[in-house]
């Protein structure tokens, strides 16, 4: 019992914490691929609602404005990967690096401008605390989270019923499968997959305010370090639907908390950099052997023009 | 934004409107940093060419972007969209920091193109493994070559922080290359070293295999329909599969000059974002060798004169970033607008 409660309770409480911005974010991604649009905007739009976020709640003194800020903000970026790979049918994988690079660039640059003091002492704010349902408790620091963690773990399910139960989840999806025939039965696929790309943005930029407001309480210039990227290979790994998207993303930060673990205990079973590196690795092999064509959405990378 | 080397007549409009309105959109930038319009723009463009150290700077930074956009641009003109580079340029970096000091007792004649030729396997070696899912399985490279470059990366991070870090500062640097194995210069208080050779050397050959030969023909081919392709009798795994490889090999070249010319070691950012980079290259120069030439010294243009507007006017040096993507963003819409242009034509 005690093994239990100093060692797994503490795991698997920093294995929710580590999932909760990649699971917003892979969610975002589940959206609008699930509609027919790879966003490669992510890392850049994770960022900048990072940045936002931070920037929102400094100057505002509410912690929840600037979630909303990073989410609006998010939603924007959406909007604009949408308009280059919607409205006009540019090339997904190079509009979206192109956001990825713009909206990276304007969050470091107006943190610079905003909060680059000369003295060098960075700008911080004073993060989100954790609730604590059940105080006391052995099972207790499990559900000691930060209310975005309860947020993003809510959305799984919401995400599955949008798109396994509602109409507008069966529209995404045929819009997703065959644009055409989605078309064809009147649905309008370009809103379709604007509403998706929006949604998926905001999802996106909560991902990075909660590393700024509620992980770090500041800004720093390797804050996403490459988790958009994780992001886009556990949905690959999720096959594109979200409760297999939360199996992959509870396996990954399982790892990396024990790996947390680890090395506060100042054991070292493999090099950090091996276990860093390993989700890449294991989606790739996942690929390999699963092959894509049977489960990515058919018509994702095509641009939709109605002729 | 260079197109307009191979587009119709008064199509050099559209590329000088990208232009225009990349600076209509990031002049207020200057005026939010609180930097003198006129300045920062002399910063920019003119401070360049005011001394020979500037100009060279400017030719040193262009070596890797040009090897890059050409790696990229030559995967693009197959239809291989490689996003890889950035890992690829890493690989040849590893390579050549792990031959490097190993080649004391050999002559630079031979440790030069030992160093080269190992760069450019590692680089095609990193490349092989997306190309061969794709060719064999159809999985989609995109997302591979990404991934594999958040591998490398830690790789790099790994072997810097563990055996290579230096025993005695612990800083995550690798042991110095063999003087041996250093680029010559090519100019006497200048750091343009050897590589800016190879890069134009490598712009030249593949000038000459994309224009010149069947192969570059088939790889134009497969870059235009792949099923088109496959109809007129090319082998189009086997098309993508060899660009795919050459394409990570001219990255892994880029690696191998920034250690052998720039560093003489590898250390962590010695990427320095050149394979993203070279994705901006390669599509403002729409893989044209020429325009990726142009695109490639372009760029290296705004880095630098971002680095220079930093220094002098304290405006923050990620307005390089801003810049490249703004040119990058404008010039995908503007192919747009030259696409509808021409279909009402």
């Amino acid at each position: 019992m005690t093994v239990l409660a100093f060692t797994l309770i503490p795991l698997i409480a920093a294995t929710l914490r580590v999932a909760t911005p990649l699971l917003l974010a892979a969610l975002g991604e589940t959206l609008g691929e699930n509609a027919g649009v790879l966003n490669l905007g992510i890392e850049g739009t994770m960022m900048l609602g990072a940045f936002v976020g931070f920037a929102a709640a400094a100057s505002s003194g509410s912690l929840w404005l600037g979630v909303l800020g990073a989410v609006l903000v998010g939603a924007v970026c959406g909007a604009a990967v949408a308009l280059l790979t919607v409205t006009f049918g540019l090339n997904q994988h190079v509009s979206g690096l192109g956001i990825t690079l713009l909206t990276s660039g304007i969050a470091l640059f107006f943190y610079r401008v905003l909060y680059g003091s000369t003295t060098g002492v960075q700008a911080r704010i004073e993060p989100f605390q954790q609730v604590d349902p059940l105080p006391g408790s052995v099972l207790g620091s499990i559900f000691q989270q930060h209310a975005l963690t309860y947020i993003a773990f809510g959305l799984v399910p919401l995400a599955w019923w949008l798109l396994a139960r509602t109409q507008f989840g069966l529209r995404v999806r045929a819009v997703g499968e065959n644009p055409e025939a989605a078309d064809t039965a009147g649905v309008n696929v370009f809103r379709v997959r604007y509403a998706t790309l929006m949604m998926g943005g905001g999802l996106m930029g909560a991902a990075g305010a909660f590393l700024s407001l509620a992980q770090l309480g500041a800004f720093t210039f390797g804050i996403i370090a490459g988790r958009g990227w994780i992001a886009i290979a556990l949905v690959i790994f999720g096959n594109w639907r979200p409760l297999k998207v939360l199996v992959g993303m509870l396996l990954f930060g399982a790892l990396q908390a024990l790996q947390l673990r680890l090395q506060a205990e100042g054991i070292t079973l493999v090099p950090y950099e091996v276990l860093l590196a390993l989700p890449y690795v294991l989606t790739i092999l996942a690929l390999a052997f699963a092959g894509r064509a049977a489960s990515a959405p058919a018509a994702m990378l095509r641009a939709y023009r109605r002729e | 934004m260079f197109s307009v080397l191979r587009a119709s007549r008064g199509a050099w409009l559209l590329p000088l409107a990208a232009v225009v309105v990349t600076f209509v959109i990031t002049l207020p930038l200057l005026l939010i940093a609180r930097a003198d319009p006129l300045a920062a723009l002399y910063a920019f463009v003119v401070e360049p060419f005011t001394s020979r150290l500037s100009f060279t700077e400017i030719l040193v930074k262009t070596t890797p972007l040009l090897l890059t956009g050409i790696a990229v641009a030559v995967a693009f003109t197959a239809g291989y969209y490689n996003i890889g580079a950035e890992g690829q340029l890493l690989a040849g970096a590893v390579c050549a920091a792990w031959l490097g000091p190993l080649l004391h007792d050999v002559p630079s004649i031979a440790s030069i193109p030992l160093m080269l030729l190992g760069g450019a396997l590692a680089g095609a070696l990193w490349a092989l493994i997306p190309a061969l899912l794709k060719t064999r399985i159809n999985v989609d490279e995109v997302v591979t070559t990404l991934l594999l470059n958040s591998v490398m990366i830690f790789l790099v991070s790994g072997l810097l922080n563990g055996p290579w870090r230096n025993p005695v500062t612990k800083m995550p640097q690798s042991p110095a290359i063999a003087r041996t194995a250093e680029f010559p210069m090519l100019l006497a208080s200048s750091r343009l070293h050897l590589g800016f050779i190879v890069a134009l050397m490598v712009l030249a050959g593949f000038w000459f295999v994309t224009r010149r030969t069947a192969f570059g023909l088939q790889m134009r081919a497969a870059g235009l329909s792949k099923s088109s392709a496959q109809f007129l009798g090319v082998d189009v795994s086997r098309t993508l599969l060899i660009a795919a490889l050459f394409s990570g090999a001219i990255a892994g070249l880029a690696g191998v000059g920034e250690v052998a010319g720039v560093h003489r070691r590898l250390i962590e950012d010695v990427a320095g974002g050149y394979g993203y980079t070279g994705i901006i290259v390669a599509t403002l120069g729409a893989s044209s060798p020429l325009g990726t030439l142009l695109s490639a010294s372009f760029m290296a243009l705004i880095d630098n004169g971002a680095q220079e507007a930093s220094r002098s006017l304290g405006v923050p040096i990620y307005l390089a970033n801003i810049v490249q993507a703004t040119l990058l963003v404008t010039t995908l819409v503007m192919l747009f607008v030259q696409r509808r242009l021409r279909r009402l034509r």
